[in-house]
């Protein structure tokens, strides 16, 4: 998980069996998309759009921290594995990968989202920005200056996602109090447990009057 | 997660014929619970149909209610100025569930179909009648604190895990359904079935049916209302009882009065005796108790949620003093 390039997965018996399955779906999936061709197409004139079977690499615009990025992904490709594995951005951290802990937080047209829970597909033609477009060049982002002065973490593993969504916590006007921050932050868990100092952050720039 | 094929859709009828042609299909909106699903190999559709981009997400003031665009965000519909207005109880119980980040993923339309949490339906080593019909109900004879009190059956004892569900059943919501037939509207308590012999069956949809909104009438429940979620946590978890409690009061006798529970049945429960138990009373602890006394006639607990018979009733006592002593 801490790795930052993609790594073979590990050799392990579940693995094995989920591979199992895998090519035993895939076999089955790969002669359905291959044999009814006009079935696919004829589907394409009734759906209007896109029509991509298993394996094939669907066309996508995205607009990642400012840069425009045509790219090609398998329809399974979650935001998350496309953001880490195809564009490199390894800021964006895979946690648990259910939606349950908040350090896959990225920006899609400035709402925050987990970015694990949706495919890159559905995201086509959005803007996405992750914790490597918040700073201004060589300058941090107040949320991040505000982090590293109160100490916002530990072991660093949350904090990209705390970061995205303390932003956004801030950008909604759910920031108004110690309370109020601790509720729209519970999305995001740190097993080191740097909440408090998490919550002092967020209350010194929304303090702060700084424009995040 | 397997391979699907991927289809988006930019006409409803195209997105209804195409899931109705195609058993193995599923409609994709927020994605929030299925591609969690997918990942864990609960739910392997071989297409996804993608209905994000159709025109579902208004919210609009209609004849006597509200209509709430299926593809309207949690997020949004928690915060828009006519919800508040009108169904306050609706934008606490949506802000109840969940996390920020997943409610400005999540649907109105897809919080409705999420499936049941039960880490029985979840383990697909496990076994599940409604995961895989005929395979037994491991929660049973299992761990199954977090489990029903009615209207389960021995098939299935699972609960539903929406908290914005309870609010619509409590609100007398409908649900406007497109299909392969036509148009037709759903009393939202007919939308969620008891498990029966089939709990495999969530709803009363048929395939190819879409939801494209919901609809919430007006009413007097505008001011004492309060959806209370007793859960392991204080934010972010599933509940493991909840409540929404909504009444309408002449000084402080109350007129009419709306009581729902979640995380106690296979759809949200609601309280209909308990509801006529309160109309003519004075709006106090005792009145309180004896519908909380009613509404848990006929509950049945299990080995490990025994606790839920004595929280259940204490929540709903509380939700219904603090809905009547709102501001």
């Amino acid at each position: 998980m801490e790795n930052e390039k993609p790594q073979p997965a590990p050799d392990c018996p579940g693995h094995n069996e989920a591979r199992r399955t895998f090519l035993k779906q895939s076999s089955l999936l790969t002669a359905l998309a291959l044999a009814p061709g006009a079935v696919v197409r004829a589907a394409a004139a009734e759906l209007d759009e896109k029509v991509a079977a298993a394996f094939e690499q669907v066309p996508l615009k995205l607009d990642v921290n400012g840069v425009k990025h045509k790219l090609s992904v398998e329809p399974r490709t979650t935001l998350l594995d496309l953001l880490r594995e195809q564009l490199h951005l390894t800021g964006t951290k895979k946690g648990c990968d259910y939606g349950q802990c908040g350090a896959c937080t990225v920006h899609v047209d400035g709402k925050r989202v987990n970015s694990c829970l949706t495919l890159a597909v559905m995201q086509d033609g959005r803007k996405i920005t992750t914790i490597e477009g918040l700073a201004n060049g060589d300058k941090l982002h107040p949320m991040q200056e505000a982090f590293i002065k109160h100490d916002g973490f530990q072991c660093g593993y949350c904090t990209p996602g705390q970061i995205m969504s303390a932003v956004a916590c801030i950008r909604e006007g759910h920031a108004n109090s110690e309370g109020e921050i601790k509720e729209y932050m519970s999305g995001n868990i740190c097993r080191c447990g740097a909440y408090p100092n998490i919550v002092a952050a967020i209350q010194e720039v929304r303090s702060g009057g700084q424009k995040v | 997660m397997n391979p699907f094929q991927y289809v988006r859709a930019t006409k409803a009828r195209a997105a209804i014929d195409a899931r109705a042609a195609d058993a193995n299909a599923q409609f994709i909106a927020g994605g929030t619970n299925l591609l969690d699903l997918m990942k864990r190999g609960v739910m392997t559709p071989q297409r996804l149909i993608d209905i994000n981009r159709l025109p579902f997400d208004r919210i609009e003031r209609q004849g006597t209610g509200l209509r709430i665009g299926a593809l309207a965000l949690n997020s949004t519909t928690a915060e828009d100025r006519q919800v508040l207005e009108r169904a306050p109880l609706l934008a606490q119980a949506l802000n109840a569930g969940a996390s920020a980040q997943l409610r400005n993923m999540a649907t109105v339309g897809g919080n409705m179909l999420q499936r049941t949490r039960c880490p029985y339906f979840y383990d697909t080593a496990l076994p599940c009648n409604k995961r895989e019909p005929g395979s037994g109900c491991g929660a049973l004879e299992g761990i199954n604190r977090m489990h029903a009190l009615f209207g389960f059956s021995d098939k299935c004892i699972a609960v539903h895990p929406s908290d914005m569900s309870v609010a619509l059943a409590a609100l007398d919501a409908t649900v406007l359904v497109s299909g392969p037939k036509g148009e037709r509207r759903l009393a939202f308590g007919d939308l969620h079935r008891l498990p029966g012999d089939t709990p495999e069956r969530d709803t009363n949809l048929e395939p190819g049916e879409l939801i494209t909104a919901v609809e919430v009438p007006d009413s007097a429940f505008t001011r004492h209302v309060h959806y209370l979620k007793v859960r392991e946590r204080a934010s972010y978890a599933f509940a493991l009882v909840s409540v929404a409690a909504a009444l309408s009061l002449d000084g402080t006798t109350i007129k009419d009065a709306r009581l729902a529970l979640g995380g106690v049945a296979h759809k949200p429960w609601r309280l209909l005796d308990a509801e006529k138990s309160l109309i003519g009373k004075p709006a106090t602890e005792a009145a309180f108790q004896e519908a909380a006394r009613v509404a848990m006639q006929g509950a049945k607990a299990f080995k490990h949620n025994q606790y839920k018979l004595k929280l259940a009733p204490n929540a709903i006592v509380q939700a219904l003093k603090n809905a009547a002593s709102a501001a």
